[in-house]
């Protein structure tokens, strides 16, 4: 909402800095967004033209003395409306002007034109930046003092407001004085509604009928005839352009600048294109149509509310007028509507047809039916006053349910501080609530508080307080640390699950990212993820195509930010995310289940280059596995690797993460990423190991149970002895079953593979593995003869249940 | 200048002087010697086989047998004295210059691989951390919502005007009811009504979560967005709990020399309502400062005490109970925090961005 401050100076007196002005409006709730100065017109002041004479060289160019307040210049000008004694825009050289021409701006130059010295220029409005005129030169009032800089003789400042939406006082210039003298102490006065009813009896001749009065609780009209259509008078066309306005004709004009003057939105129409004179406020019968005054044809359903004649309908009720009973340049009879219709209804209608107006950004935040009676009285005055004419005694006034009156608020005294931790003397209630036009009667402990008809947002004592609050200030009251009894604490072991998680995989050098939620199914299908048999879920109304459903795997927005990263990125391309997918529990069920997952790929060097080793190797799936097997080590919980073929893996090198201690429960998935995958995200490093992990799986584990409480083991006091093995196995054998074998055995505690090999002297089909066997028992050092005899043991169980065999060189 | 008293007449110079001389030498040249070359170098030329020290020794013989004892003793009282002075000097120059297995320390370390939260996360657990230390809980809640918890709850009736400050994405799915009535949630409030329902008073919970609203994307505005929800309900609660309350949350995640603003704001769920700014950090209101652009405010978060209806909806009296709620933008929180100019580089999840924090 842009305010002009000399608009707003009608109506109260601004006593204040406007800096200050501003502060206060903010901090009360009315956000100044910026104080704004149209036209600075640098170097451009009042001139007058002393005299005006002919060019020595050219017929149609003049020279004119111009006085510009300190001296007399002489100045070439070829504009054909100037005249002596004429009060003019006069320009001095170096003054920035607009090219009448190319329309950019520019520094004025001394120059000659044909052989005549020009000390200035005489403007166009065009040439002011004002307008598009230019024809000729702007001619200002006789009274406009020379040598007064020009920005301050036409400029103005408007306060550019951010309003909420439970203000609809302020959506209007004399609402905003109403608050400039409520926070300066000042008074607001209201525009005079006092015209002469010299007509008929406007009962004789109109006549306005509600059918629906749910969506039209009044409706006010008054009758203007013999008025005479034209343009503005410049006030008030220079008013509405500051606003932003465009102006269109007196009468339009008037209900137009009524509307941004009071709050109340108002319709003129042509009364002679009324069918019998009559107005009839319904709802709009199925098949109906209205051409409004934008050039749409709308096409009216039951639920929207018509403004009709005998016969058809004129408008849209309290959002746009219809074209045949407009107000034209011939219109001779005005009959001037000031209506309150439903909010809520106005609002439907206005987004079902994709319609905005000044009209409906009022209507829909609830105005009060008193209103309509000022505007209406406001708005003739006006008309009158500017298109002449007679206005018919009288008033229509149809307001079926007058009991709708502004109800009192009580407002508790013990309520303000029980609410804002303060109190206020009641003198001070009672002053800051009249300021703001409020009727209060106080007694019994309890403010009973009338607002105003143009507050229809104070409807409960908490509005009340806050308006106490705003106008004393907020800063006046107290700043206190939270007291009372803190809430028991509830445990959150899932979400501590996740952000643990998420710690201990940036420790092991892994980046999170975080992407949309929206994407598409082909999308999540570049990657190939398991069928999970749902569908996504979609959106009504997504910005883009490419962020239609929600996603109910994260697999291809990591490829997708590995694939951004690979190009620009030298060093290891660890990332991973932790975020919902969402999954769809069908129509009629209620919400979808939203699962915490967590994605993560492994790809690109192992490390950064380093000067002490020679280019670092590519990591591979044993990198991914291996900070799986250490993330899920600081819970305590020992993973197993099942052999699994998944599309989105390469085939051989993908596993399902089980937990052999939770029944093998699957936790997750863990492999080197299809080439065919990589190659639809354009992903050229390779390998790219990905495992996906469920957060609530593993919250479930019974390690997680015991997190921060596990068992504490004795360690062996006597010294262990490590023993090496060089094994001769299949190469099918998985090696952890060797290991698992291994430990089976009661003196060995730990089993370690060290090499793998296959190639020469291993025979086909078969591969070397290399354990270090660590052997300790607790109750005694172990001997030769004790590490032997285990040894022996261990081995005679590799070959019964694996076939492997001690390898000789 | 020679000394007199043990000058001779002219001509040869005294055997003294001749000691004298090479000292003062050797001393001049040992105090400039500054690495183990030069060291072993001064050595080679005083101290060593034939060094000038030396060369003094080997001399005595020429000398008349007189002078030839106390020559002598000089002499080795000087090779001492240098060796003693060669000592202190190459500790010196070693302390200084490192020993003979000296490594080149400036070469970078083996540094264990490190990765970083995205700056959204570590924003979150700085908010939540600052309201924990009051006793706020974490808790967490659906991002795909009802319009009753999004809207109604919060008193945002259909067909309100308030509507318009959340555009909204709505999925193609009916509730329970049958009603096409479940949205992206456009704020985290729908989680005070869901906890009222969940809790019983005393409520001190704050909520992070994803965000969505239907808008275009520019620097300073995204569809995807996190919001934290901050809220308390008790007996007793009132606007200087939330003024404390908010203040201290400024100081710890802003800095303890921070001012706060409070002013007056419209959110349908809380009345009275507020708007909180912090002062700029950056500047003095420098009207060219990236942060403020001269405003020195920085607005922070929304904030009021908890509706009446709002209560009243999850079930509270409104005359018993009262409480304070607080939402803000994670991002903008980081974008102020970090200087960060364009909130897309979010997600847009270019390491290049995201290893700086």
């Amino acid at each position: 909402m842009k305010v002009p401050i000399s608009w707003l100076e009608e109506y109260v007196p601004i006593t204040v800095p406007l800096e200050d002005l501003a502060h206060r409006l903010t901090m009360a709730g009315t956000e100044v967004d910026s104080i704004e100065s149209t036209g600075s017109y640098e170097g451009v002041v009042v001139g007058l033209a002393k005299e005006v004479g002919p060019h020595p060289d050219a017929d149609r160019l003049r020279l004119v003395q111009v006085d510009n307040g300190t001296k007399t210049l002489e100045v070439v000008c070829g504009a054909p409306n100037v005249a002596t004694g004429q009060k003019i825009a006069f320009a001095s050289i170096g003054a920035v002007l607009t090219d009448a021409h190319t329309g950019e701006e520019r520094k004025l130059r001394k120059s000659k034109i044909r052989g005549v010295t020009s000390n200035g220029m005489v403007c166009s409005e065009r040439e002011l930046g004002m307008s598009d005129e230019h024809e000729g030169i702007l001619v200002l009032p006789e009274d406009a003092p020379v040598g007064t800089p020009l920005g301050d003789y036409l400029g103005e400042t408007i306060l550019d407001l951010e309003l909420t939406p439970n203000r609809p006082d302020c959506l209007a210039v004399m609402g905003v004085a109403r608050e400039v003298a409520a926070l300066t102490g000042e008074t607001a006065t209201p525009p005079s509604l006092d015209y002469p009813e010299d007509g008929p009896d406007i009962s004789t001749l109109a006549k306005v009928e509600i059918e629906d009065p749910d969506l039209c609780r009044r409706y006010t009209a008054t009758l203007i005839q013999g008025v005479t259509i034209g343009p503005s008078p410049d006030w008030l066309a220079d008013r509405l352009r500051a606003i932003g306005e465009r102006p269109i004709n007196n009468v339009v004009d008037v209900t137009n600048y009524v509307m941004f003057e009071l709050g109340q939105p108002l319709h003129s129409f042509d009364f002679d294109e009324l069918s019998e004179g009559r107005v009839v406020v319904r709802r709009a019968r199925l098949g109906e149509t209205l051409l409004t005054l934008d050039g749409e044809t709308r096409e009216l359903t039951t639920d929207n509310l018509m403004i009709a004649d005998a016969g058809r309908p004129i408008g849209l009720g309290g959002i746009i007028g219809g074209t045949e009973s407009g107000i034209t340049d011939g219109t001779k009879s005005v009959l001037l509507e000031a209506a309150n219709f439903d909010g809520s209804n106005n609002r439907r209608t206005a987004s079902g047809f994709g319609v905005r107006t000044e009209a409906t950004l009022r209507f829909e935040k609830g105005l009060r039916p008193e209103l309509a009676e000022y505007g209406v009285r406001r708005a003739t005055k006006l008309i009158l006053e500017l298109a002449g004419g007679t206005v018919a005694s009288g008033m229509i006034d149809e307001w079926p349910d007058h009991g709708g009156a502004v109800q009192p608020v009580e407002l508790p005294v013990s309520g303000i501080e029980r609410l804002l931790g303060v109190s206020y003397e009641s003198e001070l209630v009672l002053s800051t609530l009249e300021r703001l036009g409020m009727e209060v009667v106080s007694g019994n402990g309890t403010y009973t508080v009338t607002p105003p008809y143009w507050r229809p947002d104070i409807t409960i004592p908490e509005d009340l307080i806050e308006e106490l609050a705003r106008i004393i200030g907020y800063e006046m009251i107290p700043t206190l640390g939270i007291t009372g009894s803190v809430p028991a604490w509830e445990p959150s072991p899932e979400r501590d699950l996740r952000e643990r998680i998420k710690d201990i995989l940036a420790d092991y050098g892994m980046q999170e990212t975080i992407s949309y939620s929206l994407t598409t199914p082909e999308a999540e299908a570049r990657a190939r993820p398991p069928e999970h048999g749902l569908e996504q879920l979609r959106v009504m109304n997504p910005l883009s195509a490419e962020q239609a459903t929600l996603r109910t795997t994260l697999r291809h927005s990591i490829l997708a930010v590995l694939s951004r990263n690979a190009r620009t990125w030298r060093g290891p391309l660890r990332m991973f995310e932790s975020g919902r997918v969402y999954l769809d529990k069908g129509e009629g069920v209620g919400l979808p289940n939203e699962p915490e997952k967590f994605v993560g790929v492994v790809a690109g060097p192992r490390s950064d280059l380093e000067w002490m080793s020679a280019e670092p190797e590519s990591s591979d799936f044993y990198d991914a596995k291996g900070i799986i097997e250490a993330l899920l080590g600081e819970f305590g919980v020992t993973a197993g690797f099942a052999p699994a073929e998944e599309t989105t893996f390469e085939p051989g090198r993908c596993a399902r993460i089980v937990i052999p201690s939770a029944g093998r429960a699957e936790i997750g998935v863990l492999g080197e990423v299809a080439s065919e995958v990589l190659a639809t995200f354009d992903i050229e490093t390779a390998p790219v190991a990905m495992f996906e992990l469920d957060v609530e799986a593993i919250s479930k584990l019974p390690e997680l149970q015991k997190l921060g409480q596990q068992d504490y083991t004795p360690f062996g006091r006597f010294p262990d002895s490590a023993r090496d093995l060089a094994l001769l196995i299949d190469d099918t054998v998985p090696a952890a079953d060797v290991l698992a074998l291994v430990e089976r055995n009661r003196l060995a505690i730990s089993a370690t593979v060290f090499d793998v090999y296959q190639g020469d002297a291993i025979p086909a089909g078969k591969k070397s593995l290399a354990v270090r066997v660590v052997y300790q028992a607790n109750d005694r050092t172990l001997t030769t003869e004790d590490l032997t005899k285990a040894e022996n043991s261990i081995l005679r169980a590799l070959e019964h249940n694996l076939g492997a065999e001690l390898r000789t060189q | 200048m020679a000394d007199s008293v043990n000058g001779s007449n002219g001509g040869e110079p005294s055997p003294d002087d001749r000691i004298n001389a090479v000292k003062d030498a050797a001393l001049a040249a040992l105090a400039v010697a500054d690495s183990a070359d030069a060291l072993q170098e001064w050595r080679n030329q005083y101290i060593g086989r034939s060094g000038e020290v030396t060369l003094l020794l080997r001399s005595v013989g020429s000398l008349p047998a007189e002078q030839r004892a106390g020559f002598g003793q000089a002499a080795n009282r000087l090779k001492n004295e240098l060796e003693g002075s060669f000592d202190t000097r190459q500790a010196e120059v070693t302390a200084a210059s490192g020993p003979a297995g000296a490594i080149d320390v400036s070469l970078p370390g083996r540094k264990p691989s490190g990765g970083r939260l995205h700056p959204i996360t570590q924003t979150v657990r700085e908010i939540t951390a600052a309201f924990g230390a009051m006793g706020f809980q974490t808790v967490e809640g659906p991002e795909v919502e009802l319009d009753r918890y999004n809207f109604n709850a919060m008193n945002i009736p259909d067909d309100h005007p308030a509507r318009d400050m959340f555009d909204t994405f709505w999925l193609d799915r009916v509730d329970e009811e049958g009603a096409r009535s479940i949205l992206l949630r456009t704020h985290t409030s729908p989680m005070q009504a869901r906890v009222m329902e969940a809790q019983d008073p005393p409520i001190r919970v704050v909520v992070p979560g994803r965000c969505y609203r239907y808008e275009a994307t520019d620097a300073s505005h995204e569809w995807h967005f996190n919001q934290v929800e901050v809220m308390a309900v008790d007996e007793g609660i009132t606007f200087a709990d939330l003024k404390g309350t908010l203040f201290e949350f400024a100081r710890r995640v802003f800095g303890p020399e921070r001012k706060v603003r409070f002013r007056c704001d419209f959110f349908p769920f809380v009345e009275p309502g507020v708007d909180m700014a912090v002062d700029c950090f950056n500047c003095e209101g420098d009207p060219a400062c990236r942060i403020c652009r001269g405003s020195r405010w920085l607005e922070i978060l929304g904030a009021g005490m908890v509706h009446p209806d709002v209560l009243r909806r999850a079930g509270y009296d409104p005359e018993r109970y009262s409480g304070f709620a607080a939402g803000m933008g994670v991002e903008r929180v980081a974008m102020l925090k970090h200087g960060i100019d364009d909130i897309r580089h979010f997600y847009a999840n270019d390491m290049r961005f995201l290893s700086q924090f």
